[in-house]
């Protein structure tokens, strides 16, 4: 057990170190574009006509993109320093100090503003998994208890829709729908929570129910699957011959066993999750870590982008490190084997 | 959950009928939801492929005087802001959206089947730090990955063909490794490294045939999800060029605007994707119970 517990820490390091490289190559392809971003912008915005000519290498040592790539990696691990041109002195500042780096528009620290925009898209995201769970482990578990009933189809057919239908074109139907039929549309304007609870949970209830259902689909399919599987277990003929009813057979011993797996599930469907949160985002302008996201794509603020996909990696892993971790716990013949 | 455990083979039946023709029987016998959902996805595809005949109008083609006219004899499904036949939209967007699915996922297979192939037979040193890698890109939420490359290299079908393929094909690449680990566990394996086969014998005659339905599976399974990332994709403005009739695009851009005076603009294509990517999941399901029902694994 504690081998299996340090051997899954371990691990971590070489994917961590792995995930690292990929983040920060991606973005680093064609390094020239944010530059002739800026300088467009600049002249748009500052000039008007674009009569001075600005000093790109001036411009690209201010935003260290001057030195080759793997420096500007080690700048951004923090194992090599940085200058800072406004002091003019250098020091460590990357990931291992906890820092996300440095929007190229505007000098704000990018996981500053992730942390200002994190309560958004985790209401956002822990909703949907309540309503997600909240709707597939009831269906899933009637749906094996009853196998093969009409309720049983009816379940698994709207699951399997579930799984089809884009969620991004749900959202649509949702604002469309209901405006021309009855004036109505979903809130737009966003509330923090802090401010007003209710006006907040109105704006979020959608989207979080669009996220939702989308994932209980797969959930209650598991859900059904391990249900069934312990239903045909010796045990619960064993239950049965004890002349246990039929709630306490499928309370106390099939469903124990039966959502083991599922917890799993949940580690794994956090980067579909995540990729639904910044559509949502999108559709209902809702100004959480998957708009800034986007955001940045169309600037080409490549340190936005790489710590936003930086971060939301780290959590997805952290998850399915936890899941994984708590799995010997739930599970006593993972941990005696 | 271990993706280590390997996959047990398929059982490999007497040659009496070609295992082609088997197949068929047994889906069409077995199945009858699958087959009709192949019978969905063959027409869908004959229309993807006959689509310049089958269009009423050129796609492009304006009807100035027609604006967002609702579906009437002349035009089925209605027109456009722009005075666009929707219908010839539509199914020159079905044939976007189809044959970029079917071609990416045809490329994410064999980027799979290479790497956790590859990974699985030579196992060791290879085999870890491959898996590494994986490992690193799986916790890398897909959408974000995908809109980060895109919006570098830019709209365009080889693109996305490109990227979505390999970052699918990555993901999808534990499943082939689970499947030669469990071939290599085998007797027949086992005995052609006794009398010493070299590797590029044993892989040709003893691991590419078997893995073979573990490869059909992975592609039938995929290929919803495919169809759906790139409508998404196209959706929020990374995938297909603006303007592009696929699926994900006529839900997005200029269309966008007027779909509260033509609601059809936005059902139809949504509609369009979803009982395909239905039809393709029931019938990837079908195929798998049918290849190879220990891999249910997830879904059930």
């Amino acid at each position: 057990m504690r081998a299996y517990i340090i051997r899954r820490l371990l691990l971590i390091i070489p994917t961590l170190l792995i995930l690292t490289i990929i983040v920060f190559l991606l973005v680093r392809f064609i390094p020239g574009d944010a530059i002739d971003m800026m300088v467009a912008m600049m002249v748009a915005d500052h000039l008007g006509g674009g009569a001075w000519e600005i000093d790109r290498e001036a411009l690209e040592r201010m935003l260290g993109l001057d030195v080759p790539v793997y420096v500007q990696y080690g700048r951004w691990m923090g194992v090599l320093p940085t200058l800072d041109w406004v002091t003019g002195e250098s020091h460590f500042k990357g990931l291992l100090q906890g820092s996300l780096g440095t929007s190229l528009f505007g000098r704000w620290a990018v996981e500053e503003r992730i942390i200002s925009r994190l309560p958004v898209s985790l209401e956002l995201g822990v909703l949907a998994i309540v309503i997600g769970l909240l709707i597939a482990l009831p269906v899933g578990i009637y749906s094996a208890i009853r196998q093969d009933t009409a309720a049983d189809y009816i379940g698994r057919t709207a699951a399997v829709m579930g799984m089809a239908t884009p969620n991004f074109w749900l959202a649509l139907m949702v604002m469309l729908y209901p405006a021309i039929w009855w004036g109505w549309s979903p809130p737009m304007e966003w509330v923090p929570f802090t401010e007003d609870p209710l006006g907040n949970l109105g704006i979020l209830i959608i989207p979080s129910l669009i996220l939702g259902t989308a994932m209980a689909a797969a959930t209650m399919r598991l859900t059904r699957t391990m249900m069934l599987e312990a239903l045909r277990q010796d045990y619960i003929r064993t239950a049965w011959s004890k002349g246990l009813n039929e709630r306490v057979v499928v309370v106390r011993h099939a469903i124990k066993n039966a959502l083991i797996p599922v917890v799993t599930l949940i580690g794994m469907q956090m980067p579909l999750l995540i990729g639904g949160s910044v559509i949502m985002e999108h559709i209902f302008t809702l100004p959480g870590i998957g708009s800034l996201l986007l955001n940045a794509l169309k600037l080409r603020d490549y340190p936005v982008v790489s710590g936003v996909n930086m971060f939301y990696a780290s959590l997805v892993m952290v998850i399915i490190l936890l899941t994984d971790l708590i799995y010997p716990y739930l599970d006593p013949r993972v941990r005696y084997s | 959950m271990s993706d280590a455990t390997g996959i047990p083979l398929p059982v490999i039946e007497p040659k009496r009928r070609s295992r082609l023709a088997n197949l068929f029987i047994r889906l069409v016998k077995e199945k009858p939801l699958g087959t009709a959902s192949g019978i969905i996805i063959l027409i869908w595809t004959l229309v993807a492929i006959f689509a310049d005949v089958l269009t009423p109008y050129p796609p492009d083609e304006m009807h100035l005087a027609d604006r967002l006219t609702g579906p009437s004899a002349q035009y089925l499904l209605g027109t456009d802001h722009i005075g666009r036949d929707f219908l010839s939209r539509l199914i020159l967007g079905g044939r976007l959206s189809i044959l970029i699915g079917l071609s990416t996922t045809a490329l994410s297979t064999v980027i799979s089947t290479l790497i956790g192939g590859a990974s699985g037979f030579f196992g060791g040193k290879f085999d870890i730090i491959v898996q590494r890698v994986v490992d690193a890109w799986i916790v890398l939420p897909g959408l974000l990955i995908l809109i980060t490359i895109m919006s570098i290299v830019g709209p365009g079908i080889p693109q996305i063909i490109l990227i979505l393929g390999i970052s699918g094909g990555i993901g999808g690449s534990r499943v082939a490794r689970g499947a030669v680990i469990g071939i290599k566990e085998n007797d027949y394996f086992l005995a052609a490294r006794a009398i010493g086969s070299p590797s590029a014998a044993t892989l040709m005659r003893h691991v590419l045939p078997n893995i073979m339905p573990v490869v059909i599976i992975i592609f039938s399974i995929t290929v919803g999800g495919v169809i759906l990332s790139l409508a998404s994709l196209s959706f929020l403005g990374f995938g297909l060029p603006p303007g592009s009739p696929d699926w994900g695009s006529l839900l997005s851009g200029e269309g966008r605007l007027y779909m509260e005076q033509a609601p059809w603009l936005a059902l139809w294509p949504g509609l369009a994707l979803t009982i395909t990517v239905y039809c393709l999941n029931m019938f990837g399901d079908a195929m798998r119970d049918l290849l190879d029902p220990r891999l249910r694994g997830s879904e059930g």
